[in-house]
């Protein structure tokens, strides 16, 4: 119990973001859902986040602030991202990357 | 009773959720199981945000992130249908020892830049954050940098969105 307490969470949630982070990265490799890679994307954006939000303890409100501007972006990339998939299961009905080659070198 | 740690606590809890759901996010396949683990570590990042002293912010997660795009996610994938009748979308052999290696080097790295001794710790200044949020509240305090050093990239935020709306309108429409 004395060890959890001593450690502090901003330092821990720096190494969480770390992890998620590196998650995402993985996840975008694994996959060729179009929709899913999105998400992995949305997670790698959390854990920038999350390490702004860690650091905003020590260093100073602006990371929160930050935050804020990369939730805005990454509401606006969902939405067009998400028009783009739309708009892609059109032509090919699919979303899986593997059927789209056309600027495949 | 007072030197309970429930804070570190309730840290590694949502911590041990925010990572199971990221790789039941990454592991399900089926899309729709994919987004409700999603949904999970974004609720168990907003309760870290709270449990940081950023209360502003862990409200918008839930529901911004969890609300708005999680559910935008979800209207596509039942717009599409892909709900239901998926195969398998995991790649083999090559992507999946790149992704591990990928991962595990930008895990490191990014463990160790954190981890450097002095390169982030200014131990102490936290007290500022909890000091602004007690006089000005959970809102003002990020309200007062936001307005007064960051007005133009605030106001830039709306054309960007302005930007994002008519940009996904013309891209899902039938005919141009």
């Amino acid at each position: 119990m004395n060890t959890l307490r001593q450690m502090d969470p901003s330092q821990l949630s720096l190494g969480l973001a770390a992890i998620l982070f590196a998650i995402g990265v993985a996840g975008v490799m694994f996959r060729r859902n179009a929709i899913v890679l999105f998400m992995c994307v949305e997670l790698m954006l959390n854990a920038v986040n999350l390490a702004f939000i860690a650091l905003s303890r020590s260093i100073g409100i602006e990371g929160q602030v930050f935050v804020f501007f990369v939730m805005t972006v990454a509401a606006a990339e969902a939405a067009v991202g998400l028009a783009l998939v739309i708009s892609i299961f059109r032509l090919a009905e699919t979303v899986d990357m593997k059927n789209f080659t056309l600027l495949r070198w | 009773m007072t030197n309970f740690p429930i804070v570190p606590l309730l840290w590694w809890l949502f911590a041990a959720l925010a990572v199971g759901g990221a790789l039941g996010t990454i592991t399900r396949r089926n899309p729709i199981a994919s987004l409700l683990f999603l949904v999970l570590t974004f609720f168990s990042l907003a309760a870290i945000y709270v449990l940081l002293g950023a209360h502003f912010i862990g409200v918008v997660q839930v529901i911004v992130y969890a609300g708005a795009i999680l559910v935008l996610f979800l209207f596509v994938i039942m717009l599409l249908n892909l709900g239901h009748d998926y195969q398998s979308d995991m790649r083999g052999g090559f992507w999946i020892v790149a992704g591990f290696l990928a991962a595990g080097l930008i895990g490191f790295v990014l463990w160790r830049g954190f981890n450097t001794p002095g390169a982030v710790r200014q131990a102490g200044a936290g007290v500022h954050i909890d000091a602004a949020v007690d006089t000005l509240n959970a809102v003002g305090a990020i309200a007062q940098p936001l307005y007064r050093n960051f007005l133009v990239p605030f106001e830039l935020t709306s054309i960007l969105l302005l930007v994002a709306i008519i940009g996904a309108v013309l891209l899902a429409k039938r005919r141009v």
